[in-house]
């Protein structure tokens, strides 16, 4: 039996395609997912994520906990609300998982991956015997990403005026606790599209409500199939494909999330130091081929001159762009072309920075 | 419910085959097929005058999910393709059946279809 989240059955009621997604029943699309992937980039669109895990930390020590559990360091967060994005790292210096941490006035909230939920929850756990903190599971909030140029304004005509106006204020990457009847609504300005608009925590029996409205506002709902080319062309790293366990952050395209504050010891970060002074071999990035076809996660990435080969990670068609796009690890001698091996045929592809489109437009 | 029309013949693999009152073979893949597939994106088509054996793979339709080769369920010549399907490959998604056709093969043996599954059989596959 697949898990549900509280919006099972709208999705099947407007049409959802339904596939096991890391043992959860969700819609892959709802008709067409490049129809949906175009609502995000032009107007908005709106996806079901109560199936991600979210824990609270708490605690007199949640602070140092969280500086030794992730990378990022969560001192840069010094106002409630700010968020930041961090891996959690084994001490071989792999990814367990990619997170986006909370500062909240009560501790910390981290949202993880669902297909990733038991490792990480066992991991944070044993980590956690140390240190005076609690850790919690939050499986009664459910999870709404509206996203897209007009969405912040289709959530807005929601809202009473005073949430309007917390709404407004938050910057890119914070979020904040609504007011009145919803002030257990958490309204973040993050998302995982490449497009602005907000992530929204609330309880599960209010999350009907909202997609219902949302929907009456002109939101259309998408599945996770549009997310994954929504966030490929945004050139975002989705867990167990771009990184994993034996996957470093340093080639992964991470470096910027790991905090090498002096003194501060991390998990993962003694073998994080040891790789860089061994020399880092890969790289991520990503790969633009004009010609028809589609590169797809595993076809081999060839480049004249260098011996070993790289791999593609992800791939699919943009529906943007109108041609295939893809990341890719490949040895850091790689230069801007490369060739693909698809079906036994090379193919020649542009090696490109791991962004293709930000806000609608090419990147 | 996906549509499978009775008068055509089919591959387990969602191929479909409409012997043509001129005795040629016209080829496409099944509404069942399209939908599982999601949006085409390209498709990889024989080229005309090809010669093609029945089971063997004779091109590819990719969707935004993932890749899919194509299997002839006749042996023959290719002659004609789809043209429309390079600039509209979304077709495939709206008329499977019509067309969404792929290519037509000019047989060298219509018995040969007596292999392929009728629409009750291809139902029941597709149940499995």
């Amino acid at each position: 039996m697949l898990n549900q989240t509280p919006l099972h059955a709208v999705h099947q009621e407007m049409g959802g395609k339904l596939v096991d997604f890391s043992g959860w029943s969700m819609p892959v699309n709802y008709g067409s997912q490049i129809e949906e992937h175009h609502a995000v980039r032009r107007d908005a669109g709106m996806f079901d994520v109560s199936h991600m895990t979210i824990v609270d930390v708490r605690g007199p020590e949640a602070k140092v906990f969280l500086q030794y559990l992730l990378a990022n360091d969560v001192a840069k967060l010094q106002t409630p609300g700010k968020a930041l994005y961090s891996g959690m790292l084994n001490p071989q210096g792999g990814v367990i998982d990619d997170l986006i941490v909370y500062l909240m006035e009560w501790g910390y909230r981290l949202v993880v991956n669902c297909g990733t939920r038991t490792k990480d929850l066992a991991w944070i756990s044993l980590q956690a015997k140390d240190f005076l903190v609690e850790i919690e599971e939050r499986p009664e909030l459910a999870m709404i990403a509206v996203q897209g140029p007009s969405a912040r304004t289709k959530f807005h005509s929601l809202l009473v005026s005073t949430d309007v106006a917390v709404a407004e204020n938050l910057s890119v990457f914070s979020g904040a606790f609504l007011g009145g009847e919803r002030a257990n609504w958490l309204v973040a300005r993050t998302g995982y599209t490449g497009e602005d608009g907000y992530e929204i925590m609330m309880p599960a029996g209010e999350a009907e409500t909202l997609w219902r409205f949302l929907v009456n506002a002109g939101v259309r709902p998408c599945g996770l199939g549009a997310r994954d080319t929504l966030r490929l062309e945004a050139g975002m790293n989705l867990y167990s494909h771009e990184m994993n366990d034996e996957v470093s952050p340093l080639v992964a395209n991470m470096a910027w999330t790991i905090a090498w504050t002096e003194g501060r010891d991390f998990i993962g970060r003694a073998a994080l130091e040891a790789q860089k002074a061994d020399g880092i071999r890969d790289k991520l990035v990503g790969l633009v081929m004009r010609e028809r076809g589609v590169l797809r996660e595993g076809y081999p990435v060839l480049a004249a001159g260098v011996e070993r080969q790289g791999v593609i990670t992800s791939g699919s068609f943009s529906p943007t762009l109108g041609y295939s796009i893809a990341l890719a690890r490949v040895p850091v001698e790689t230069g801007d072309q490369a060739k693909v091996v698809i079906r036994g045929k090379e193919v020649d592809v542009t090696v490109v920075k791991p962004c293709f489109v930000r806000n609608g437009k090419p990147v | 419910m996906s549509e499978i029309r009775s008068e055509l013949k089919y591959l387990s693999s969602h191929e479909w085959a409409r012997v043509e009152d001129d005795g040629t073979v016209t080829i496409g893949i099944t509404d069942h097929a399209q939908a599982a597939l999601g949006d085409v994106v390209f498709v990889e088509l024989p080229e005309v005058g090809a010669m093609l054996t029945a089971g063997q793979e004779a091109g590819v339709v990719e969707s935004v999910k993932a890749a899919s080769d194509i299997y002839s369920p006749v042996s023959g010549e290719v002659i004609a393709i789809n043209e429309k399907l390079a600039d509209a490959p979304e077709t495939i998604n709206a008329a499977p059946y019509d067309e969404g056709w792929f290519f037509k093969v000019q047989p060298d043996d219509l018995e040969e279809l007596e292999n392929a599954l009728d629409s009750e059989a291809y139902q029941a596959s597709v149940n499995e």
